[in-house]
């Protein structure tokens, strides 16, 4: 009786939980949609920023914030899956891999201030690159690798040892398992590390000021060029990304508009990341269908 | 014969290629783990290169920059006592641990094993949403929701550590939340079956089964949690109202390591004593992330002992 | 295997990218090779016929040089022009350092730890003037400079002391190493340290603190003041307006400064000449709540000695 009533008690307790959890969400965006959703027009979607003037859009710092995040996801996936295979399928207990997890952690708790001083340092400086997308992006990455790892470690881990073993008894090498087995199974825990991931990438503010810098030359969407200055995919251009754009006109901003461009660029920011994560669960959905149809 | 010679070798052709893939792919995860262990050890060095540099140069005692309360590097005779930004750096990111670690934790248990349904399908897509939000715009909105709050319920300016802790909770619950839920939904059913099958109740199953069984990796999702309110700068330099004295209680306004660094790094010149001692707080929440690290992982080795 | 090796592949392709571009722009397009790619005296290059100029500093002058230099764009299409924020102290570093051609900065870089001042050449590009600001229901229109300085260090604290409301006094700081806290400082509190109060780095989120705490009191830059959510005090009678800054009148003023390193050349030279040209002093500047600096009649050197300019 009494562990009854103690399993109703807790239960209650968890959906007040619930609860609280869905107040504080649908406020939080209830605030950011109502406030921002206004200022959204095809206008302040298409037209650049300006710096003294009412009216500026956020066109350029859009494609940057986008083009930021796939040339971090580049470097940041790669690595964040084999070193979660590593640390799911090769690493023996031990030092070796003791320091790894370590290392891991530590990234993890890298402020992103700090990291975004070291890519200053580093690439801004000692490469003499100056602000570049390259730069903030690598400074991503060093920040993304943890999350990505360890969701990648979980994934694989999560999955069930028969179907691994199943296929080493078949006389496949561990390395064709990883690869056929392993990852497939492993995918959807690894595209919502993916997501995780991306969602910091896209709010990393701090970071970015150091390494992307502040600015955003006249970019000419129709010069496609990668090595032209003005062409929105030279990785070695500055770039001004949304998140820190919102932050730039908070600090600094003198024209007469700021808070509508920052409330109307939060809620740009908040409606990508969602439209993000309903395109990736979706392909995550057919890649996953087409898996397992295939076996 | 002849083809039976021939199937030998491209068996044998096959096989060679498959342990030349099994070595590729050895050699690949080793180079990621190698990446990752450089990254991580360059930046170490770094920091610890470029904050050591104040106290060689003799321009500040290590003793006073860790234990005097007094900050002032502009006066006469400049005073470097980082001691006040410390205390603020942790109280903040315990007292937000403390509120987030519980909540989020137990949504996770109630995504997965109240009600899993609903908790995929409304509140996992709203938490991810919630990871991308950055932190300047949680700063914009304490500045505009919670500051006043505070300020109209409590008195004084609102700024107030309390301020940060608050935006500090809320910023690192989806964190905190989504890597629980993927620690608790990787427990094993049999677990549950076994628990159910001995006559437990949901609850004695979550708190004597699950939970127990998913304690490292729950530990891990609150220190990402803390490791992210430790080194959050912007919206907490927004709110906490970035004062050098000593924080008296939480309705006071005070100051974390990062929201100096924030405020002072772009103003300092490289190599000058202020720009230095900003990176020997970079170096000290570099010492005190670890230190949360170890202190986790002593605790988790010694549950699972 | 086939993902893996397409990962590899990429990455391969972005590092040969990078370091092509990396030699590509420092390079005239044609030029022989050279060992460490050239362009780290200054970040001024001519690749092609477009020409690209670096400028860095300052954050509260950012907005008024991006947008001058979207006004030189629009009149030299081929130049190629950044402007990055990052604070004064890391405009004076990098350009001594090399690293961009123009820094900005709001203070004198002889009043910074560590640069090599005498290496580098001052363009005084504006003058910004600063007010003490209050909240509107303060009370108080007026403060004499004694006063000013009592209230922020802390030995008056309440508005009722000097005739206006009874209200708390709450100071509202910037971060120590700021230049617009530096400038207030000096010629506000006669170099006297301000008590202990909310500190915060942007002018935006000091106003909004300062309209929205009863009590409070901050300092703010003129361009600041376009409405009447927050007050600004006239200081000994003086009010905070830009003729009495060029006359000298009111003590509260800064320069704005571009620096380079030696001489101007090139871009940066057209650049900085374009700044002190008539249309941007007088049109751009005045928008932007900036106080031109061809039309002051007194100077400053960086002891803060103050003199008339003769005519």
């Amino acid at each position: 009786m009494n562990a009854k009533f103690a399993d109703k008690l807790a239960t209650t307790g968890f959906i007040a939980v619930a609860l609280i959890f869905v107040a504080i969400l649908a406020s939080l965006f209830g605030y950011i949609l109502v406030q921002g959703l206004p200022h959204i027009s095809n206008s302040f979607l298409t037209t650049p920023s300006s710096i003294v003037r009412a009216g500026g859009g956020i066109r350029d710092q859009l494609f940057n914030s986008f083009y930021i995040l796939f040339i971090t996801m580049l470097f940041t996936v790669p690595l964040g899956v084999l070193g979660g295979v590593y640390m799911a399928e090769y690493a023996k207990p031990g030092k070796v891999t003791d320091f790894l997890r370590i290392c891991i952690e530590m990234l993890a708790s890298l402020p992103s201030i700090v990291v975004g001083m070291f890519g200053l340092l580093l690439f801004v400086n000692t490469f003499e690159w100056g602000y570049t997308i390259i730069g903030g992006a690598l400074a991503l990455t060093i920040f993304n690798i943890p999350v990505m790892v360890r969701v990648s470690e979980e994934a694989i881990r999560s999955i069930p040892r028969a179907q691994q073993e199943a296929s080493l008894a078949l006389g496949i090498t561990k390395w064709h398992t990883i690869k056929t087995v392993i990852l497939p199974a492993a995918f959807p825990g690894i595209l919502t590390g993916a997501i995780l991931a991306s969602g910091r990438v896209f709010g990393e503010a701090a970071a970015l000021l150091f390494t992307a810098g502040l600015s955003t030359p006249q970019l000419d969407f129709a010069n496609l060029n990668p090595f032209a200055a003005n062409s929105p995919l030279n990785i070695f251009r500055p770039a001004e990304t949304l998140a820190v754009h919102i932050w730039s006109v908070n600090t600094n901003g003198i024209m007469p508009d700021v808070k509508e461009i920052a409330l109307g660029g939060a809620a740009v920011l908040v409606i990508s990341v969602l439209l993000f994560n309903i395109g990736a669960r979706f392909i995550g959905k057919i890649i996953e269908k087409k898996l397992t149809a295939g076996k | 014969m002849e083809a039976a010679q021939s199937t030998a070798k491209t068996r044998l052709l096959k096989k060679q290629r498959r342990l030349g893939s099994e070595f590729r792919g050895r050699l690949l995860v080793m180079t990621a783990a190698i990446i990752i262990i450089i990254s991580t050890l360059s930046i170490t060095a770094f920091l610890t290169a470029k904050g050591i540099q104040t106290f060689i140069n003799g321009d500040v005692g290590l003793s006073e920059f860790l234990t005097s309360s007094q900050w002032n590097p502009t006066a006469e005779n400049p005073q470097y006592g980082a001691l006040p930004f410390i205390v603020g750096s942790l109280s903040v990111t315990l007292l937000s641990a403390l509120i987030a670690g519980p909540l989020g934790i137990a949504g996770a248990i109630f995504m997965i094993e109240i009600a899993p349904s609903w908790g995929r399908k409304v509140l996992q897509p709203v938490i991810e949403l919630l990871v991308g939000i950055p932190s300047v715009v949680y700063g914009f909105i304490a500045l505009t929701v919670v500051v006043p709050f505070i300020r109209n319920t409590v008195g004084g300016t609102g700024y107030s550590m309390l301020a940060g802790v608050i935006v500090l909770s809320v910023m690192i619950l989806p964190t905190i939340t989504s890597i629980a839920t993927d620690a608790i939904k990787s427990q094993p059913d049999e677990l549950r079956d076994g628990a159910y099958a001995l006559g437990a109740t949901r609850w004695q199953m979550i708190r004597k089964v699950v939970v127990p069984a998913a304690k490292p990796a729950l530990f891990t999702a609150i220190i990402l949690g803390m490791a992210r309110a430790f080194g959050e700068a912007l919206a907490v330099q927004m709110v906490i109202g970035n004062v050098r004295d000593m924080p008296g209680g939480v309705l006071d306004p005070s100051a974390t390591l990062t929201s100096i660094i924030t405020l002072n790094m772009g103003h300092t010149t490289y190599g000058s004593v202020e720009n230095n001692t900003l990176w020997s707080m970079g170096l000290v929440l570099l010492a005190i992330s670890f230190l949360f690290i170890l202190i986790i992982r002593y605790l988790s080795a010694r549950r699972n002992a | 295997m086939r993902k893996t090796k397409w990962y590899i592949l990429i990455i391969c392709l972005i590092a040969t990218v990078g370091m092509l571009a990396a030699c590509g722009n420092s390079k005239d397009s044609g030029a022989s090779e050279k060992n460490n790619g050239g362009g780290s005296d200054s970040k001024e290059e001519t690749k092609g016929e477009s020409k690209s100029l670096a400028i860095s500093g300052s954050s509260a002058m950012q907005p008024l040089v991006a947008a001058a230099a979207e006004e030189f764009k629009a009149k030299n299409p081929d130049a190629d022009i950044q402007v990055n924020a990052g604070g004064s102290g890391t405009g004076l570093s990098e350009v001594s350092e090399g690293t961009v051609a123009i820094g900005n900065s709001d203070v004198f870089a002889e009043e910074k730890e560590g640069i090599p001042a005498d290496e580098l050449k001052d363009h005084k590009v504006a003058v910004v003037g600063m007010a003490p600001v209050v909240h509107p229901e303060a009370g108080l229109d007026n403060i004499s400079k004694e006063d000013l300085k009592k209230v922020f260090t802390g030995k008056i604290k309440n508005w009722k002391e000097l005739g206006g409301k009874d209200q708390k006094i709450v100071l509202v700081n910037r971060p120590d190493s700021s230049g617009t806290r530096a400038t207030f400082v000096k010629y506000g509190l006669d170099g006297e340290t301000p008590a202990e109060g909310v500190t915060e780095d942007s002018s935006n989120t000091v106003k909004k603190i300062i309209s929205e705490t009863d009590g409070a009191i901050g300092y703010l830059a003129f361009s600041y003041l376009t409405d009447d959510t927050v007050k600004a005090l006239s200081v000994d009678d003086v009010e905070p307006k830009d003729e009495n800054v060029q006359n000298g009148k009111f003590p509260i003023w800064a320069y704005q400064h571009s620096y380079t390193k030696g001489e101007p050349e090139g871009l940066a030279k057209e650049f900085l000449d374009f700044m002190m040209s008539d249309e941007i002093q007088s049109g751009l500047m005045k928008e932007q709540g900036y106080i031109p600096a061809n039309k002051m009649e007194v100077e400053r050197d960086a002891e803060g000695k103050q003199t008339e300019i003769k005519k």
